[in-house]
């Protein structure tokens, strides 16, 4: 489990995650979501919608990474991103984007306190 | 990933939803060698069992295929583990787990964007490991601290000794840590912010 040194698998070949994007290979910075963008669904999934479309609402039902939603799906992160950037653009789901990158100090006193109650 | 059968729908276990409330993340990133203990300490201290996660590195070739003047791309598979630990109701905090392959870990666009700061994993008798690491974590200017994982069969030394052989400024805070140890691993944690603190206390040291 712990994922050292693994190499290409061969179960998601590069054709079915072609198929999957319908051929789109937008950059994480072009979605501009980071791994840890938490992600919640708006609606529920419709009729017909393709499965990875379908997943993601459902376990979006409560907030989630970016990072979780890429594992459970066990599509790479930039795959994911591409099915979640149709998803905003839908207004399917929501993104609430990660805490600023220069942390404050209030920030950093958040974290400790957190850290100190493990 | 568990048995994929037509039924199953991938998500977490209802026991690991974060509350509605959860409206921002921050993350913080375990760099170090093969075998050093980096999924060890994610999961010894994540309130979910650490999950994997994958990104596809494509890299252009330095070399082009002289009989179709195609040139030749390497595409390379980087797997992460990470862990999750809810701060409060609000703020949640991830910590993602480098691979063994380093030099692909600064690759990964967007690992490193946002991250507070990184822990690098050091086992002592494989310290030429963590010089690269420390090199590129200054380069882009993510701050961090050392961890020294005190593996039971490897011998320990002084902690200004391993500075020494580490070329660490002392301005870096040095631990030593049972990675196995909920405790341990909390307490590298809680240096790591501590010494983010007095970086932004001191903001001409950015």
């Amino acid at each position: 489990m712990s994922g050292e040194g693994r190499e290409w698998e061969g179960e998601e070949t590069p054709e079915r995650l072609y198929v999957i994007t319908g051929g789109r290979t937008d950059s994480p910075e072009a979605t501009g979501l980071d791994l840890v963008t938490l992600i919640v669904s708006r609606t529920r999934p419709g009729v017909g919608m393709q499965p990875e479309y379908t997943a993601i609402l459902r376990m979006c039902s409560a907030p989630l990474s970016v990072a979780e939603i890429s594992a459970y799906l066990g599509l790479p992160v930039s795959v994911t991103g591409v099915l979640l950037a149709d998803l905003l653009d839908e207004e399917r789901v929501q993104a609430r984007n990660p805490a600023p990158a220069l942390p404050d100090i209030a920030l950093i006193e958040a974290v400790i306190d957190g850290l100190s109650k493990l | 990933m568990d048995s994929a059968s037509s039924e199953t729908v991938p998500g977490p276990r209802s026991e690991d939803a974060l509350p509605s409330s959860a409206t921002a993340a921050v993350k913080l990133v375990v760099v170090g060698g093969f075998g050093v203990g980096k999924t060890t300490l994610v999961r010894a201290v994540s309130e979910i069992r650490p999950l994997t996660t994958e990104e596809t590195m494509t890299q252009a070739g330095a070399d082009v295929d002289d009989n179709t003047g195609v040139e030749r791309k390497t595409a390379t598979t980087v797997a992460m583990d990470f862990g999750r630990i809810s701060l409060n109701e609000e703020l949640v905090l991830y910590l993602f787990g480098t691979p063994g392959q380093e030099r692909f870990w600064f690759l990964w666009n967007g690992l490193f964007d946002g991250a507070l700061g990184a822990v690098v994993l050091v086992d002592t008798r494989r310290l030429e490991v963590s010089f690269d690491v420390m090199g590129r974590l200054e380069e882009a200017s993510v701050p961090f601290i050392v961890a020294v994982n005190a593996f039971p069969e490897a011998p320990s030394y002084p902690v200004e000794d391993l500075r020494d052989a580490l070329d660490l400024s002392t301005s870096v805070p040095i631990v030593v840590c049972d990675a196995r140890k909920r405790e341990s691993s909390r307490d590298v944690l809680m240096t790591l912010m501590h010494h983010l603190r007095s970086l932004a206390a001191t903001p001409e040291a950015m």
